[in-house]
């Protein structure tokens, strides 16, 4: 009985101050606390959104899905994709604010940064098209779009990092779908388990160059 | 009189002829740079170690400094001067030696604010949108091709760049660094700076 008690005055505790939280967000989005959160995110992630090549590749947000965008932080923050840094930033960001941030990323259309083995490429435009039914890989554009762009919650390809694919394909496991949360990153887990390294490196080339 | 004049030449060109890899530093190219940058490129007062420092790095900024684009005082007052007319091969050919030295930590920062400026380094400040340093500069500010390795350098080189970056000077062209140094407060930075002069 107490600790029913106990749990309900936690409980309005945290709702009273996840509204203030949310008050003051709301606040900020509008007083210019949206264009420094901004320019935060395109530090890392490019001025124009296209990616970047730090120490690890931060990946091209310029077209992506809003849903997609949103999914992700929420994932950061519950721990779902392991990625500490992301955590940390998916932790000072409302969702006022998230969503304004998603809706900006997804209207920027800059140039593909480019920098994939050129080679790779023609196998990759294969896989990514037909799959390889031999080794229960689907084709990619059966979700992705022939175009790479996604839609909803499955995320645009296009025009991505070539360093980030292969990383994100070759890690997805060991980084995405942690936990016992239900994970839509689990749809991925059989075919990214299924690619060889070579098969990945040439997927990740082909989209880095779709715009 | 005219062999006499071949053998001038033949002369004057074995003294100035470039001489491929620079190798152990026993050279004057080495030794200008070595005056300022210490016997073994470790950093001597405000001339910055070059010592295991990425070699991409060291060639861009040589580029940057003959180009006038780098614009801080002392970057105008020793390197534009040093670097007028250093030769894209010959800069290479540096870079390439000082980067395979090994790098010795300065250990000169203010050791209670380490701790602060190791939180600000892997995490950044996200509240405040300071990014963590981590993201480019790598998990023990090794760097890597041209962003430059950043552990061991000495506080008051450390300190002065993070500074200057806020403080309109110039410096590598498309560089995110302005942007993320004008987040950052004095107290940060000296806290950064701390940290990184003892990171090996």
């Amino acid at each position: 009985m107490r600790g029913i008690r106990l749990g309900l005055i936690g409980g309005a505790t945290m709702l009273a101050a996840a509204a203030v939280a949310a008050d003051r967000t709301q606040e900020s989005v509008a007083r210019g606390g949206f264009e420094a959160k901004l320019q935060y995110c395109k530090t890392c992630h490019g001025l124009s959104g296209q990616g970047y090549y730090g120490y690890f590749p931060m990946p091209r947000l310029a077209g992506q899905q809003p849903q997609y965008i949103e999914n992700q932080l929420r994932a950061f923050l519950e721990r779902r994709r392991t990625n500490p840094i992301m955590a940390n930033v998916a932790h000072a960001l409302s969702p006022s604010m998230i969503s304004a941030l998603a809706a900006h990323f997804q209207a920027l259309d800059p140039k593909p940064l480019g920098g994939a083995p050129r080679a790779l490429s023609g196998l990759g435009k294969r896989i990514y098209e037909d799959g390889l039914p031999e080794s229960n890989v689907p084709a990619c554009a059966a979700c992705h779009g022939l175009d790479g762009r996604g839609h909803s919650e499955i995320p645009r390809l296009a025009g991505q990092l070539y360093a980030y694919t292969v990383g994100q394909l070759s890690g997805w496991s060991k980084a995405r779908g942690q936990g016992t949360a239900v994970d839509t990153s689990a749809v991925m887990a059989p075919t990214a388990h299924n690619l060889t390294r070579a098969q990945v490196e040439a997927v990740a080339a082909y989209v880095s160059e779709l715009r | 009189m005219k062999q006499s004049n071949l053998w001038l030449a033949l002369f004057l060109l074995a003294l100035f002829a470039p001489i491929g890899p620079v190798r152990a530093g026993d050279n004057d190219e080495v030794r200008n740079c070595t005056w300022c940058h210490g016997t073994s490129g470790q950093g001597y007062m405000v001339a910055p170690r070059l010592a295991g420092q990425r070699p991409q790095y060291i060639e861009s900024q040589i580029r940057d400094f003959h180009d006038h684009i780098r614009d801080a005082p002392f970057s105008k007052q020793y390197m534009w001067g040093a670097t007028a007319a250093l030769q894209p091969d010959r800069a290479r050919a540096l870079a390439q030696y000082f980067a395979t030295i090994e790098p010795k930590p300065a250990n000169d920062g203010n050791r209670a604010s380490a701790a602060r400026g190791r939180t600000v380094y892997m995490e950044g400040i996200p509240e405040a949108n300071i990014v963590a340093c981590y993201a480019c500069h790598g998990p023990n500010a090794e760097g890597v091709r041209d962003i430059p390795r950043l552990g061991g350098l000495s506080y008051a080189y450390l300190r002065s760049r993070l500074e200057q970056w806020g403080q309109g000077y110039h410096s590598t062209p498309g560089s995110p660094m302005p942007v993320v140094a004008s987040q950052l407060g004095p107290e940060e930075i000296e806290a950064l700076a701390s940290y990184l002069s003892f990171v090996r």
